[in-house]
């Protein structure tokens, strides 16, 4: 069914048809109305899940720890500060290889107090173990939350689903919305492979001495590569059933450009415009959409980037010190490919500036005509700062 | 209570417990009196050491081991995912220290007795952080020498009062326990078992290695906190109705003092000082239960 809905309610709607059995959340602007939705469908029926309304993000995450260690299908939603309280935890669910699924909705980090787009919050957490799906659209945010369950459970690690603030989370936009028997066919009952049991004592989580640790943490890396097979599996699943598609990676005229954007979010939505019109014009530009982040799935990166002189990669985030983080994992991508192409790193639309046409089109046009970067990051579009005397 | 209950064990034999710990006859009472249908969140503690290292463990009942902040959240879950596979059996407990329940955890456990989350926690009170090393907790009594409170800095300030703070929660029961009242100890246990809603039991367990204190001596100076006034045995249910279970006979707190190395720096005027100190308490418990003029 086709119905016009707000990106936020595109996730409350997969939740719904993933059937989450327990739902844990602490409220934070912008993802204020995935938890609203999904409490009305608790009230009134629509969804029979357990709505643990906690005190914080920490304890929403925690909760959700207990709930899918006892076996069930869990769900939590938070943004910026809420997902930075949450980081211990995120360490914790991955290395307790629970397949819990989060959306978060990526806003600035404070200070200055911004509730804007920003990437930084869920690529700071990038060394957690989460799987990280990146999102451009509503149809694609209710898409990915289905397959996030699959794959999670699939891998036994937990998946972020991510959309930018408001210009996704609070947008409105047509989505198909699949009927519940198509769903129950791709995402049957949670099956889990352990679970808390009076009848079958274990003790999850203890002490482990250097003597085992190690290959604990080797067996996350083991089904984060899996992961990237599974991903591939599960979307030709869900394809099969709905008929949409988004891979890992999403390649635009990449075969026969000298410069390739790369974007993720919906920066995505707007680039492709501007390299359709840059296209029209003559402009050798090719366009590469990042969805998926962990894992990082080098090789179709590789593959699309590799023939290309430049790439230009839009960052809305930033690492102190370093450089976009996009950027960052692009050039490790590409540094012992022979030949690779030269890396340009962009930071725009941080704290919810807007990344427009014009933007995107100086970012290709700086790219096409200088022979190499000369810094590791431009920042583009900065107002002249004037400083108190 | 079932005679069957002193034959149950839910802890094999072997424990990493310093000798003497509170901490491990602590969850062998309990455990007796909740028996096999339980599940166990445990956020880091003494206990997390306790129950020995993976691929062993001296637990005979599941435990889901948890982050040290964590408590009362985990222990909610755990609960919300057994109703939801329709299991209402299974008692749920959350196994906390001093540090994870008082200080670090506080906040999670405010919030889960705040929705009634159904559950037993259980915090066994050792009165420091013992498991890093015996630093001071909110729970470290006045006159405390501990390795963060050093020398002539010793503790100066009272021991937060846990059961009233969660007895504002109007928490549904309520109680404190002793290790060396095992009979009190497990029948409120197996009380707290047979309710629903959020209940609390505070057992004070003595640490030898942190007291200063001979391990023989350790259910020793655990009766003489309850025969001195410094840690009375009561229940709260529904957060007004108090009963005091044991009435002590007024023995004076020195001595129990005198035979601690982590308070052998206090002067007669100190423990004159800390005198009133328990009488004060006692006799705001007394009126609490009505058993003094307001």
């Amino acid at each position: 069914m086709r119905k016009v809905i707000e990106g936020s309610h595109a996730v409350a709607e997969g939740v719904r048809l993933a059937r989450a059995q327990v739902i844990s959340a602490y409220p934070i602007t912008p993802q204020t109305h995935i938890v609203e939705r999904l409490s009305e469908f608790c009230a009134d029926g629509t969804l029979d899940a357990r709505f643990l309304r906690v005190e914080s993000e920490h304890s929403a995450l925690a909760a959700l720890i207990g709930a899918a260690s006892t076996g069930v299908r869990t769900f939590t939603a938070t943004s910026s500060q809420g997902l930075a309280l949450m980081h211990e935890l995120l360490h914790w669910a991955s290395g307790a290889r629970l397949p819990i699924v989060m959306a978060n909705v990526n806003r600035a980090l404070a200070p200055g107090w911004n509730i804007w787009a920003d990437q930084t919050d869920s690529l700071a957490q990038r060394d957690t173990g989460w799987i990280q799906l990146y999102c451009e659209d509503s149809q694609e945010v209710l898409d990915t939350t289905l397959q996030a369950y699959r794959l999670a459970e699939w891998v036994n690690l937990p998946v972020m689903v991510i959309l930018d603030a408001f210009f996704l989370s609070h947008t409105y936009e047509p989505v198909d919305i699949p009927d519940q028997e198509t769903v129950d066919r791709f995402l049957p009952p949670f099956q889990p492979r352990f679970h808390l049991n009076p009848e079958s004592p274990c003790t999850f989580g203890q002490m482990s001495p250097p003597g085992v640790y190690m290959e604990m943490r080797r067996s996350i890396q083991a089904a984060m590569e899996d992961a990237l097979v599974a991903f591939a599996d599960v979307e030709e699943e869900f394809s099969r059933a709905h008929g949409r598609r988004y891979g890992p990676v999403e390649a635009v005229h990449c075969d026969d450009a000298g410069v390739i954007l790369v974007t993720s979010g919906t920066v995505t939505s707007t680039s492709r415009q501007v390299i359709a019109e840059l296209r029209a014009r003559g402009e050798k530009v090719g366009l590469l959409k990042i969805k998926l982040f962990r894992p990082f799935p080098v090789e179709s990166i590789r593959a699309a980037l590799g023939r290309a002189r430049k790439v230009a990669v839009i960052d809305r985030n930033f690492s102190f010190g370093a450089s976009g983080i996009f950027a960052q994992e692009i050039r490790a991508a590409l540094c012992n490919l022979r030949g690779h192409p030269a890396v340009f790193g962009y930071i725009a639309g941080l704290g919810g500036r807007d990344v427009t046409t014009a933007v995107i089109e100086e970012i290709y046009i700086r790219t096409r005509d200088a022979e190499a970067p000369k810094e590791e990051s431009i920042w583009v579009g900065l107002q002249e700062v004037k400083h108190a005397p | 209570m079932h005679l069957e209950t002193m034959d149950r064990e839910y802890i094999h034999s072997g424990h990493v417990g310093c000798p003497g710990c509170g901490a491990a006859i602590a969850m062998r009472f309990v455990l007796k009196a909740l028996g096999e249908k339980t599940i166990m969140v445990m956020p880091a503690c003494c206990w997390s050491i306790i129950a020995g290292p993976y691929p062993q463990s001296t637990l005979k009942i599941p435990m889901l081991h948890a982050a040290f902040e964590t408590g009362g959240a985990v222990a909610s879950g755990v609960r919300a995912a057994l109703d939801v596979k329709g299991d209402s059996d299974t008692t749920v407990l959350a196994w906390a220290g001093d540090g994870g329940t008082f200080d670090i955890g506080f906040q999670a456990l405010s919030g889960a007795v705040e929705r009634n989350e159904d559950f037993l926690y259980v915090c066994y009170d050792n009165e420091a952080y013992m498991n890093t090393g015996v630093q001071r907790s909110s729970s470290t009594p006045y006159g405390a020498w501990t390795t963060t409170t050093p020398g002539r800095q010793w503790k100066r300030l009272r021991k937060k009062n846990i059961v009233e703070a969660l007895v504002a929660h109007r928490i549904h029961y309520a109680a404190t326990a002793n290790i060396a009242y095992p009979e009190d100890l497990m029948g409120k246990a197996a009380k707290a078992k047979t309710m629903t809603g959020s209940r609390f039991l505070h057992i004070f367990a003595t640490c030898p290695t942190g007291w200063r204190l001979p391990s023989e001596m350790s259910v020793k100076i655990a009766r003489m906190a309850v025969q001195t006034n410094i840690f009375p045995l009561y229940e709260v249910e529904d957060g007004v109705r108090y009963t005091i279970n044991f009435m002590p006979k007024g023995y004076l707190v020195n001595e129990y003092f005198r035979l601690q190395g982590r308070f052998k720096h206090l002067s007669d005027e100190d423990l004159a000082e800390i005198q009133e100190m328990v009488d004060e308490d006692w006799n705001l418990l007394l009126r609490k239960a009505g058993m003094a003029p307001a």
